[in-house]
């Protein structure tokens, strides 16, 4: 697999932005930037980090530019992104 | 209702918890309006603003007023505030019938001590922020816009000096706001600050001889003239023309709305409307216009906050007048101006509920909207479900008082956020005024309206219990963490009554 920076998704209203940053080590970088921190900040956590469990990625910078968006489509843009960024095969290419 | 209000807050004093929507004890007479008179010769018109306060004899600990007809136009408010800072006075309470973004100059104000309370039924921007954040010395006071004509009426709200925006005015203190550079049409909000305050400042862009005409606020209400450059401008002052929504989901609800009023039998001979002024609040008026064309009903009065879109309905003959309190565009400045018909209003014949019958009272259907409902139909639109002030009643729990069938019209999520939801960060509404709900996830009615359920049913609605609306929306949305606000009291929330039915708390930073 090609190491790349993934980017998925959009910054329309309810749409998130999530960009991969692939890193050899130095573990998980998450970083929450929504409209809606104060009242699901701790939600779009708990999707994020499950996510890549699943997926077992370990070390990546995760930016996530979150416009109100569902928690399933937060789970499907990162999925997008990582395998865009090469982390996760069988993901749509750009 | 659950939550447990205070009988006394610090520099308020004792308040009245909120009972019930028309639970009220009239005093036996009015607040008395203060006596002064003029002589042949005597003079009203000031060189400039300061002179004007100075003659006013504001002290520190006084009360200004302001209308908010210029809204987010208005450049009288800031004006009149930066002079009265200049002039050394502090411990101001401002009370502005509405607060604005274009208000922000204000903050730096609240910052220095030179105001040091609000009183004001919807506030917005920068002001708001800087209420919620804490930066006020006192709690704001959040009125409707029938609470403050009866605050002011029975002496509850005492004004020092009102300063009144006027679009065209005659160096006798008569004023109107239909002609001028700076139109607003209707001047609805200032009556009460004009009868009541102890001095009437005009302050105006547009001096003619006198007499003007129309006279909306006579002369023998006010003290003194100013002439400055410019009240606003007029970008602000009036909106562009708000288009009907063209959002699929926005025109549903609409459709369904009007569907509810047929069936609560509203849709007939000499039906009176009001909507707000917002893209999907009009869809409801084009959808009212079409039935009432289909049906050759002609309505009797279309009430509020007045657009074009009501100006064309009074054109086409489909409402016999418009009673504006408001205007929100140019077409509504105009038709005020030139139609008979279209009749201007005082806030306290709008919507006080303490008067001898408010029109509010001869409302058949109100459109309302909701930042967001509760279980029991509260309505909060005066804070965001972070606890942040963007908004207020307005005329929303006078409006769904006094019709006989309330609307709320919205999407059941917005974003992410849940909007029909368990308990409602801050109560403007109480649930016990608000008939029906419309969301896309069905219609709810109130389980003290049972009666209009099967008629709905039978136009094909899908009424459900508003806790199953709510349940689906917490699936979707998954569950908000809880505003946690701070201890200090920000702001209350006045119910139209003058009972206290919610505080606001301080926002963290």
């Amino acid at each position: 697999m090609e190491v790349k920076i993934g980017r998925a998704g959009s910054l329309e209203s309810c749409d998130v932005l999530i960009t991969v940053f692939p890193q050899a080590a130095g573990g998980l970088d998450i970083r929450i930037a929504s409209i809606v921190e104060q009242q699901f900040g701790e939600q779009i956590r708990v999707v994020i980090e499950n996510t890549l469990a699943e997926t077992s990625v370990h070390d990546a910078v995760i930016e996530v530019r979150d416009r109100g968006a569902f928690d399933y489509a937060i789970k499907a843009r990162l999925l997008t992104a990582l395998g865009r960024a090469g982390l996760v095969k069988g993901a749509r290419n750009e | 209702m659950k939550r447990i209000l205070p009988s006394y807050i610090e520099h308020l004093g004792e308040v009245t918890p909120f009972t019930y929507a028309w639970d009220m004890t009239p005093p036996t007479h009015l607040a008395p309006r203060y006596c002064s008179f003029s002589k042949p010769g005597n003079n009203k018109l000031l060189p400039n603003l300061r002179e004007a306060i100075r003659q006013s004899d504001l002290r520190d600990g006084g009360t200004v007023s302001f209308h908010h007809h210029l809204r987010n136009g208005d450049y009288v408010m800031n004006m009149v505030m930066q002079e009265i800072a200049a002039l050394g006075l502090k411990d101001i309470r401002v009370a502005a019938s509405s607060i604005f973004p274009i208000h922000a100059p204000l903050v730096d104000l609240i910052r220095s001590g030179v105001i040091t309370a609000i009183d004001t039924n919807y506030m917005v921007g920068p002001v708001a922020e800087a209420v919620a954040h804490g930066l006020l010395h006192k709690p704001a006071v959040m009125r409707s816009h029938g609470g403050r004509p009866r605050a002011i009426e029975t002496g509850v709200l005492k004004i020092d000096v009102a300063f009144i925006a006027a679009p065209t005015a005659d160096v006798g203190g008569n004023i109107n706001g239909v002609h001028g550079p700076s139109a607003c049409g209707s001047l609805g909000y200032a009556v009460a600050d004009s009868q009541y305050a102890k001095t009437v400042i005009a302050i105006t862009d547009n001096l003619i001889p006198f007499p003007i005409a129309p006279i909306s606020i006579p002369g023998t209400n006010v003290d003194y003239v100013v002439v400055v450059s410019k009240l606003g401008d007029p970008k602000g002052i009036i909106s562009g023309t708000t288009r009907i929504t063209k959002d699929p989901l926005g025109l549903m609800l609409a459709e369904t709305a009007t569907k509810i009023v047929q069936g609560a039998g509203l849709l007939k001979e000499g039906l009176s409307l009001q909507t707000g002024a917002g893209g999907a609040s009009l869809a409801v008026a084009a959808f009212m216009r079409q039935e009432m064309i289909k049906r050759k009903i002609q309505g009797s009065f279309a009430l509020g906050g007045v657009t074009g879109y009501f100006v064309q309905m009074l054109k086409e003959g489909l409402f016999q007048r418009i009673l504006d309190i408001q205007c929100f565009d140019l077409d509504a400045v105009e038709s005020l101006r030139d139609n008979p018909n279209h009749i201007e209003g005082c806030a306290s014949f709008y919507a006080n509920p303490l008067n001898k019958g408010a029109a509010v009272n001869y409302l058949d259907v109100m459109i309302l909207g909701a930042t967001e409902i509760d279980t029991n139909f509260n309505v909060n639109v005066t804070t965001g479900s972070d606890g942040m002030i963007m908004g207020g009643s307005g005329g929303h729990n006078d409006t769904a008082a006094g019709s006989k069938l309330s609307i709320v019209v919205t999407t059941a999520t917005r974003g992410r956020l849940p909007i029909v939801v368990d308990e409602v960060t801050t109560i403007t509404t109480p649930g016990e005024t608000v008939d029906v709900l419309v969301t896309e996830l069905g219609v709810a009615v109130n389980p003290r309206r049972k009666e209009l359920e099967p008629a709905l049913r039978n136009l094909g609605i899908k009424v459900r219990d508003i806790n199953d609306i709510s349940a689906e929306v917490y699936r979707r949305t998954g569950k908000p963490k809880p505003f946690s606000p701070g201890k200090r009291i920000v702001a209350v929330v006045e119910y139209r009554n003058g009972q206290i039915i919610d505080v606001i708390r301080e926002q963290g930073r």
